[in-house]
């Protein structure tokens, strides 16, 4: 996994509640096996005016100009701004997989959808949820002046505007952890393994039921 | 000390460890694999030169992905057309093949959808952790497992070491209080829950449901309701234990036997939450004001009675409930309080983890019986929720009442739940759907869910509109009730 400790880039307004995850990558493209390559295909939908599907040459479909990553002052955007709610849906992992390879390192919103914020940060993107005035407010920036970036510093918490304004975020602190130092999942619980062995024998000895295969455990 | 909560309970029975942020390593029993969600977590596996932890903890089986059409079903794989769907799948097959992890193939009579097949085969058991990468996972709780949907590497997670980091959530009571009216059921209770608390209402909490109505239902209808808590916002939907669950579990082939059987129902007697248990926030609804509800939006959220109308963003004064209101009827293509019942619709689907089991085809098969599906009606389809489902069905004769009706009868799958395969809406085509979802698209490039009850979408097949199933029901049978073309 990628680490983030600080990063500044050009913000993108996607100004709109509630994006589930059909939104960010639709179902079609869940159908690969593979881990990448799902940037082209974020948020299909509203990007392209046709319906896509998987292994197409995007540059020859149509693009919908209104859609705010086809208009070129956010070409090159690495923090996505959007509404409340972010995520919501589906527990698909595709969803920051796209974000991620489209480029976005940061997404800034007043909420994030659960299974999406876990998803999220195992997968090196960084959440940053502001209050829903803040938010409005930073639309309104982003909106009034082209190049808007921001500056995002994950060991101090903090969101720097171009005016040298701070805004201070929450970070759940394993989380924060891991993406700073860009630590795989796994290999930090099996560490944990002795413990966890420990755990097992004491619930199948409690709760036989539950394991099926008595035989091929106990050796 | 202050009682626990049933998700109190089943939490602290499966804390391996707790670290000082707050997050926490827990056992997991049960996992449950398909093909949409696993195929990067063996590569990661496979690329770190891994091995599951425990191989009799989970259960493998394609359902997303997989035809529904008897004749593509007979060919296996084989019959699986799109290419990519076909890779998918095979994936599943070898992955499980290679580590030894028990599935249910394509024309096995046990494959069906994982949510549908988990609890039929007893491998979802009370006082367990349960988790698949499917947000719909949270169904499995209505068997007071603690049962939650995940990410991918988060399978990849559990697949190497058997636990899960996890946060503990809060807990939300969901009261459900009173008598049903006829007619009503399962799915109408937990939209009108939606209705009234949101799609973020349940963001953080694992949601129990309770009172009078929910231990009135049978397990299915508490599937219904536990499958779509994640509509609430909520990763987790819980019921206690009681005599159903228990009946519900007695035989079948993963369930304990003999000594095991009486001691493990010892154990699930407590699984409930204690009467002194704190619950963070409580809801509580008179089960007697439920009408069958019908979603108009695209969110389930935007739900409203079979009588009511479409709302009017006119009257609307907050401007992103505003925003999302008209843009919501702009994709449905719906006029401002119009009336729900004048929706025209040109399919219908009854299937989905949320209604596919043997007592919601039922509830269908009662209303479709001596009827026919209005020649409006383009497709009317039924697709079981596992193979097993449908040889029930069948030897009740209920896919006898279906076809005669004019409704097809497929081979099971997640099919138009979620259009992976080539059951699909086309734009905007209005759909009656059992299903779980009405997000944009998610029937199929621009198609426009609405969610039902199986009775409902089935009279809705009938009249080729929206209808009260209450005074549908309450008609004697009509074999040649008028049709609007
Ligand atoms: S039936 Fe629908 S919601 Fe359920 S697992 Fe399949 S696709 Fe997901």
């Amino acid at each position: 996994m990628q680490s983030l400790t600080q990063h500044q880039g050009l913000v993108a307004p996607l100004d709109r509640a509630n994006v589930d995850t059909d939104l960010i990558i639709p179902k079609q493209f869940l159908k690969s096996i593979k881990r990448t390559g799902f940037g082209p295909n974020l948020f299909d939908v509203l990007r392209y005016l046709d319906e896509g599907y998987p292994g197409q040459d995007v540059s020859q479909r149509p693009l919908n100009p209104d859609f705010v990553l086809n208009q070129s002052r956010y070409q090159g955007t690495s923090i996505l701004l959007t509404r409340r709610n972010f995520g919501c849906g589906s527990s698909r992992e595709h969803a920051p997989w796209a974000l991620e390879d489209f480029g976005f390192r940061v997404v800034i919103a007043p909420s994030f959808a659960d299974i999406f914020y876990n998803n999220a940060f195992k997968n090196g993107i960084l959440l940053v949820p502001l209050d829903e005035d803040t938010v409005e407010r930073l639309f309104q920036e982003v909106e009034a002046s082209e190049g808007y970036r921001l500056d995002v510093d994950l060991e101090a918490q903090t969101v720097t505007t171009p005016s040298g304004e701070v805004l201070s975020f929450d970070v759940d602190g394993f989380r924060k952890h891991c993406l700073l130092n860009g630590l795989d999942d796994i290999g930090l619980t099996l560490q944990d393994e002795e413990a966890i062995r420990e755990f097992e024998q004491k619930h199948r000895q409690a709760h036989p039921w539950l394991f099926r295969d008595n035989q091929r455990e106990a050796s | 000390m202050a009682g626990q909560t049933l998700y109190d309970k089943l939490w602290s029975q499966h804390l391996v460890k707790e670290r000082d942020d707050g997050t926490a390593l827990i056992y997991i029993d049960r996992h449950l694999l398909h093909e949409v969600t696993s195929p990067q977590a063996f590569e990661g596996l496979r690329l770190a030169r891994r091995k599951p932890w425990r191989l009799d903890a989970n259960l493998a089986t394609p359902d997303h992905n997989v035809p529904t059409t008897l004749k593509e079903r007979a060919a296996g794989n084989a019959g699986i057309l799109d290419q990519v769907s076909l890779i998918q799948v095979q994936t599943l097959d070898d992955n499980c093949e290679a580590y030894g992890i028990e599935e249910f193939r394509i024309n096995d009579a046990r494959q069906g959808i994982v949510h549908v097949v988990g609890p039929e085969q007893g491998a979802t058991l009370p006082g367990m952790t349960v988790v698949c990468g499917d947000s719909h996972t949270a169904t499995h709780g209505a068997f007071a497992a603690l049962a939650h949907g995940i990410g991918t590497s988060e399978v990849e997670h559990v697949l190497a070491t058997q636990c899960l980091l996890a946060q503990k959530m809060k807990n939300l009571r969901v009261r459900v209080e009173g008598k049903l009216g006829t007619g009503i059921t399962a799915k109408d209770i937990v939209l009108a829950v939606i209705g009234r608390i949101g799609t973020a209402g349940g963001t953080g909490y694992a949601i129990e449901f309770a009172g009078s109505a929910i231990r009135e239902l049978s397990m299915e209808g508490r599937m219904t309701i536990c499958n779509m808590a994640i509509e609430a916002g909520a990763r987790v939907g819980l019921v206690g234990v009681d005599d159903t669950t228990i009946d519900y579990l007695r035989e079948r082939p993963y369930a304990p036997t003999a000594a095991q059987w009486d001691a493990a129902v010892a154990a699930w007697r407590d699984l409930v939450s204690d009467d002194d248990a704190r619950f963070d926030k409580e809801v509580v609804i008179d089960a007697a004001e439920i009408a069958p509800q019908v979603t108009w939006g695209t969110s389930p959220e935007m739900v409203a009675p079979v009588f009511g109308e479409v709302p009017d963003p006119a009257g609307i004064a907050d401007d992103s409930v505003k925003g999302g209101v008209i843009r919501a009827l702009e994709y449905m293509g719906l006029a401002p309080r119009q009336k729900i019942t004048d929706i025209r619709l040109d399919k219908v689907f009854i299937g989905s983890c949320t209604n596919s089991r043997i007592e919601d085809l039922r509830e269908a098969a009662k209303v479709a019986k001596g009827n026919k599906v209005a020649k409006s009606i383009q497709l009317a389809m039924v697709v079981p929720g596992s193979g097993l489902v449908k040889r029930q069905a069948e030897a009740e004769g209920l896919d006898r009442i279906f076809l005669e009706a004019g409704f097809e009868w497929r081979e099971p799958g997640c099919s138009m739940c979620l259009a992976m395969n080539a059951d699909k809406l086309g734009a905007g085509e209005h759909c009656a759907s059992t299903s779980n979802r009405n997000f944009e698209g998610r029937q199929g490039y621009g198609g426009r869910t609405h969610l039902v009850s199986p009775a409902m979408a089935a009279a809705a097949a009938i009249a080729g509109h929206f209808v009260d199933i209450r005074g549908f029901s309450q008609q004697p049978q009509q074999p040649q009730q008028p049709q609007e073309a």
